[in-house]
């Protein structure tokens, strides 16, 4: 077990629920690969470079996206590049150590102490992209036919997979990981998360705004939810504009850093106009 | 240990595979999960569930195998303090020890009712002045009372601990992930994802795409001269259309309806998407407008649309008898048909290979005669997300050939 004392406790700009502390110091300490999902802007990503952070490791950063190939993240053989300089015979080209260059994941195996190895977005890449890295994350080594080498992991990296569910991952690459749904967080949680980005925000305007948030966040049907970011966001736009705690229980100022989508946007005021009482007026 | 668990997990359909539950049990053994239900609760999880979508039978599960151990929400900074720190952690236990305490615990659970421990807990918190660690009767840590923590009495009162912000069997007592759970709900995000799966990559459109070894050849050949070779790259080709109930029974699932559609039509990696309208069903003319104004031939659309077009209906193909099987059985006043509903059926599963209906009815209401007689020519799936997947899986696969009656 992890040394409780070293553990992962979260960072000072980073406010981890205790379970998923706990489950990033069990995915150190056996050394298994995490998954994390969770709606956008619950912080996936940046729980790795928090952890990151927090051991003080080194982060390798591989983001995939809709073209990647499971392989750009071992190595590249650049023949081109050889192919290239075999006709201008002005470079060495015998040695063909010259033209392959390691990809995140054989930097991460190549390092000599252990880092942090984020792979952000695996759900971009093809479906078979994970498939792809199963025996390369399971025995954290891999081979290089071209030098006839194994590259061999010197210490197992500490691996943080993030997936916004796009696509579904395959079952037997999630077997050999451990997963973790972030939900999104309660107002108490929230608070803590504001605070940490705006230490000096003045109590009131916060949990305010908070209430209006989650409001606005449980009406029916929305295309796209607000998250923790688009808060953030107002918030800093709330502070900018100088408005009070009070004009925001009274209407909601620039909805638009909230809602990005016309359609929400007509729905919410749609809403809160059907519901009299309550007062929305919408401020532009 | 704990193996009934995994049985009643798999009971509950979460697919636990034998080699997370084993590497579960390891850490368990290597100690990971700290002897504290909120740590086998959430770590447990981790290791057992790899999907969201699970969450919710795991709770389940999680409260008929766990259920019965709760803690109290009473204000206990004063008890807790007392715990802080214990002088004599939980032993580990063997097998046999663990099992004896299960046997213990049932025991307890049967001569205990919770009210009266709750009551004596009160008392004794009352009466009590000090930290104890160990020892049979106060509230302490370690020890064998059934008040306080880390201690060895099977059930009983366990008292924080751990500052989790709440506890696991409140938390799977909630049930909080219900809305994640594949059979129940179809948000668009996810019917987006299951549609992910329909794809058939073909290589067509522009060469853009290097192709090295092509190049290697080709250079080699012409003395070393390079010479770049292009390929076209694979790109999606499934073509889709959707062929949508209007009629009055399909009323109540409106909404689910309209989130199939609107995640199909967001979708981009379809080569086409076409949606089209029916009125209960087949006949002549099908509708491009959801109000069945604008008519179109049902000849023209065949014509319009070969076979390598996959096609979706969505109805709870729940008619009147008359109406599938009847000349003129169509239920629009004004309409005729001259040709029975069931003949055009037929006529579309033969054109399109690829077909399958979709029914936002629940399976058990498939027992009615058209629903039942439909189900024959096309294959019928649920309209829920595990059945949107089995709908796709059919799509993708070869075509079978029609059931024969």
């Amino acid at each position: 077990m992890a040394n409780a004392a070293q553990g992962y406790k979260g960072s000072e700009d980073y406010i981890a629920s205790k379970p998923l502390m706990e489950i990033v110091n069990v995915s150190v300490a056996l050394a298994k690969p995490l998954v994390i999902k969770g709606e956008p802007g619950t912080g996936k990503t940046l729980l790795a470079h928090s952890i990151s952070r927090a051991l003080n490791k080194k982060l390798y950063i591989w983001n995939v996206k809709s073209s990647t190939k499971a392989k750009d993240g071992l190595y590249v053989y650049d023949t081109v590049q050889r192919l290239n300089d075999a006709r201008f015979k002005d470079k060495d080209i015998t040695d063909i150590r010259h033209y392959i260059k390691m990809g995140k994941l054989g930097q991460a195996f190549k390092s000599d102490v252990q880092v942090v190895l984020l792979i952000d977005e695996i759900d971009k890449a093809d479906v078979e992209f994970p498939n792809d890295l199963l025996n390369e994350l399971d025995e954290m080594t891999f081979h290089v036919p071209e030098l006839d080498e194994e590259v061999v992991a010197k210490h197992r990296p500490i691996v943080i997979i993030t997936s916004n569910s796009e696509k579904e991952l395959p079952d037997a690459f999630l077997r050999r990981c451990i997963f973790h749904y972030i939900e999104f967080p309660d107002e108490e949680m929230m608070e803590r998360i504001v605070k940490v980005h705006y230490p000096d925000i003045e109590a009131k305007l916060m949990k305010e705004a908070i209430k209006r948030f989650y409001w606005i966040r449980e009406v029916d049907g929305l295309r796209k939810k607000p998250s923790t970011s688009e808060l953030i966001d107002w918030i800093k736009a709330l502070t900018l504009g100088g408005i009070s705690a009070d004009k925001i229980s009274a209407e909601i100022p620039f909805l638009g850093t909230i809602l990005k989508n016309e359609l929400d946007t007509d729905r919410f005021v749609k809403m809160s106009q059907g519901h009299g009482s309550f007062g929305f007026k919408r401020r532009f | 240990m704990f193996t009934n668990f995994y049985y009643i997990l798999r009971n509950k359909g979460v697919p636990v595979s034998v080699t997370e539950w084993v590497a579960f049990i390891e850490a368990l053994y290597e100690g990971h999960f700290q002897s504290s239900l909120n740590n086998l609760y959430y770590v447990g999880r981790a290791f057992l569930v790899k999907s969201e979508a699970y969450y919710d039978q795991f709770d389940l599960a999680f409260q008929e195998y766990f259920g019965g151990i709760k803690t109290e929400d009473v204000d206990l900074t004063k008890v807790l303090d007392w715990l802080d720190n214990p002088l004599n952690k939980l032993p580990r236990l063997s097998r046999e020890e663990i099992a004896e305490m299960q046997e213990k615990m049932e025991e307890f659970r049967k001569q205990h009712d919770m009210e009266e421990l709750m009551r004596q807990f009160r008392e004794r918190l009352k009466e009590q002045t000090e930290r104890h660690d160990g020892g049979a009767k106060w509230i302490g840590t370690g020890g064998k009372s059934p008040f306080g923590a880390y201690g060895t009495h099977p059930g009983g009162i366990r008292v924080g601990g751990e500052s989790w912000s709440q506890s696991a069997a409140k938390v799977a007592e909630e049930r909080r992930f219900k809305n994640y759970r594949n059979d129940i709900i179809l948000d668009v995000r996810q019917t987006k994802l299951a549609l992910k799966k329909l794809r058939e990559l073909k290589r067509e459109g522009a060469q853009e795409e290097l192709d090295i070894d092509e190049t290697i050849d080709k250079t080699a050949k012409e003395g070393g001269e390079i010479e770049l070779v292009f390929n076209r790259s694979r790109e999606n080709t499934v073509r889709i259309i959707l062929l949508m109930d209007t009629g009055g029974s399909m009323l109540p699932y409106t909404e689910l309806c309209e989130r199939l559609f609107s995640a199909a039509s967001q979708m981009e990696h379809f080569k086409e998407f076409k949606y089209y309208f029916f009125h209960n069903c087949i006949y002549q003319d099908i509708y491009e407008d959801i109000g069945n104004y604008k008519s179109m031939p049902t000849e023209k659309f065949l014509s319009n649309f070969d076979k390598r077009y996959k096609l979706v209906f969505v109805g709870d193909a729940r008619m009147a008898y008359s109406e599938l099987f009847d000349v003129n059985g169509c239920i629009d006043y004004f309409s005729t048909n001259d040709k029975p509903s069931i003949e055009w059926l037929i006529k579309m599963k033969e054109h399109f290979p690829h077909s399958v209906w979709l029914n936002p009815t629940h399976r058990n209401f498939w027992g009615h005669y058209t629903v039942d007689t439909i189900s024959k020519i096309f294959p019928m799936f649920e309209l829920t997300i595990d059945g949107l997947k089995d709908a796709i899986k059919a799509l993708t696969s070869r075509p079978k050939r029609m059931a024969q009656n």
